[in-house]
């Protein structure tokens, strides 16, 4: 195959991706990455020099409204899906030493 | 005639006149579920004590005259990627395995609103990552025409269901082929519409670019019905679409006198089921001989849409899913030494194999150095094929051809071979990149004993078109769904 993805690549992609895999992990995901990205090549045999990338088919803007509440208070029902949370807030671990 | 047997038009009607009732309609759709499941596992969440009071409230409304929509005391099934108030909804993740939600998604809502009452939480691939249903953590849905075969997917849950006679109708959401697949392999009508119809707020986010929720039916009436209902413009989402003449039903006519339908040579060619190709042929002739003027012609660029899909799907998706970290909802892994590591094992732990597949190829793809080459080639390529569409409508008012290359493989067969996998979205992926409308309808049953679709793909906004096509061709099929009692039609 002609994409070979490195151990610095695959390494690098888990950070980005804030993934921790294992040796046996990383060894799949380059062997599956490096076949989609051979695969992906195909669009090198199309010529899109003079075409202008396209993120939407329709011209979208931004939708504002004023920045009033209207929903309730539902802190209360939002915190119940924390894995863990004090004092009205989520809690995560220690951050600062 | 059977309860189940009933579309969800039919069914509406019937309780309009009083001849059932939305509560008689519920339980008989949850007996079916309950001695079905067990089989099938079309539902990740079922929620039966919260559906039969809102029957019983749905059927006051309806007896005071307040709820009087065609859907009004229909029970119906909801994709689980679709918020729900108070409903668990896991998007078939192990990460959300018990986010219960705190508001309800648009699209829901608008169903809620037309009298429509909410039986469970289908299942899918996880985060809609798949086209068999298979990546779901929650255990396989298996196919109604014969289950040692695949639903399909991602919607797989949403398309049994239907075909199960589980739900009247159900919600499935669509970003390369999610509803349109899994409905060709079940034997259903699910349409995707054009992007912006259908709000996404509540739609946990894959590819938000390609995204779009539409609806899953047992025949085309009702998918116009629900799309009718489905329609409605959303300030809560940016990329919502403020449609104009939405009386979808108005296009129930029958009449294709007229209609030029184009079949694209290169949907018809090498690596399609014969027949498949046979159906499309077959349903051609129908339509012609009903006055449609159908003809072939060369789409083009239909070899780029997959890898162009792949990378555009996957970007989105490693930004969409970064959400996802063991902080606000959802798994937090057990053991971990500081925030990073949190992150890390918990998204590790609480992810499956697709998911990460995608995630880490779209981190790949979004990636300095990279990103011109994949990302920005991928969203120009993205522009051609929006291009050769635009011209394709010019000279024909739908197109027709196959759904999906072949019909539903045997479970287990898929997996094995991601990419192999990811080539039978050849037909509908174009169609999400587009930002167009289309919709499978059956036509046809193969050697297996296992339904065929074909599919109608309308310009944008051209919804109509579709289900005039799709209406018209449906009058001239005979059909039943696995185990009804009588003929469906």
């Amino acid at each position: 195959m002609a994409n070979i993805i490195s151990d610095e690549t695959i390494d690098y992609v888990g950070i980005l991706s804030k993934l921790e895999l294992s040796d046996q992990e990383k060894e799949q995901a380059k062997k599956d990455m490096g076949r989609m990205l051979d695969y992906i090549d195909k669009l090198n045999g199309l010529d899109t020099s003079q075409v202008e990338p396209m993120s939407h088919v329709f011209p979208v803007h931004n939708v504002f409204r004023e920045d009033v509440v209207t929903n309730g208070d539902v802190r209360e029902d939002i915190l119940e899906n924390a894995p863990e949370q004090k004092d009205g807030q989520f809690q995560v671990p220690k951050t600062v030493e | 005639m059977d309860i189940l047997d009933l579309t969800a038009i039919q069914l509406g009607e019937k309780i309009k006149k009083k001849e059932l009732t939305a509560l008689e309609a519920t339980e008989a759709a949850l007996r079916q579920i309950s001695s079905n499941e067990s089989t099938y596992h079309c539902y990740v969440t079922v929620d039966e004590e919260k559906a039969l009071r809102r029957a019983g409230q749905v059927q006051e409304e309806i007896e005071a005259g307040r709820a009087t929509g065609p859907l009004a005391g229909v029970p119906v099934a909801v994709k689980d990627n679709i918020c729900t108030k108070g409903m668990r909804t896991t998007c078939s993740s192990r990460i959300l395995g018990d986010f219960v939600p705190t508001y309800t998604a648009s699209a829901a809502e608008a169903l809620e609103g037309a009298g429509a009452i909410i039986l469970g939480k289908t299942n899918m691939d996880e985060f809609a990552m798949g086209s068999t249903t298979e990546t779901s953590y929650y255990g396989v849905t298996k196919n109604p025409w014969n289950t040692e075969h695949v639903p399909g997917g991602s919607s797989g849950g949403s398309c049994a269901a239907v075909a199960a006679r589980e739900a009247f109708c159900a919600l499935g959401s669509d970003t390369g082929g999610s509803i349109r697949q899994p409905s060709s392999f079940c034997g259903v009508t699910g349409l995707k519409p054009t992007y912006g119809t259908v709000s996404r707020y509540g739609l946990i986010a894959y590819g938000s670019s390609l995204d779009q929720i539409g609806p899953v039916a047992k025949d085309v009436a009702d998918c116009a019905a629900l799309l009718e209902v489905l329609t409605v413009y959303d300030p809560k989402d940016s990329t919502s679409v403020r449609r104009e003449e939405t009386d979808f039903t108005s296009a129930l006519t029958g009449d294709v006198k007229g209609m030029r339908i184009g079949i694209p040579r290169d949907h018809m060619g090498e690596g399609l089921d014969p027949q498949i190709r046979a159906s499309v042929e077959q349903a051609a002739k129908a339509l012609e001989e009903q006055g449609a003027v159908v003809e072939e012609f060369d789409l083009s660029l239909v070899e780029y849409a997959i890898p162009a899909y792949y990378v555009i799907a996957s970007a989105e998706a490693s930004s969409n899913l970064s959400r996802f970290d063991g902080v606000k909802y959802g798994y937090r892994t057990e053991e971990y030494e500081g925030l990073h590591n949190m992150y890390k094992k918990t998204r590790s732990e609480g992810f499956g194999e697709e998911v990460k597949r995608r995630i880490m190829l779209g981190s790949f793809v979004l990636s300095s150095g990279y990103y011109d080459a994949y990302y920005l080639k991928a969203l120009r390529t993205k522009a051609l094929i929006k291009e050769a569409f635009d011209r394709a409508f010019e000279k024909y008012d739908v197109i027709l051809g196959p759904t999906a290359p072949s019909t539903a493989p045997k479970l287990g067969e898929s997996l094995k071979d991601p990419l192999k996998m990811y080539l039978g979205d050849i037909y509908t992926v174009s169609v999400n990149l587009a930002g167009l409308p289309a919709m499978s309808v059956p036509y046809g049953i193969d050697e297996q004993n296992l339904p065929i679709g074909v599919q109608f793909i309308g310009g944008s906004f051209q919804e109509k078109a579709v289900i005039r096509a799709g209406y018209a061709l449906e009058q001239t099929r005979e059909w039943h769904m696995p185990g009804s009692k009588k003929g469906g039609r």
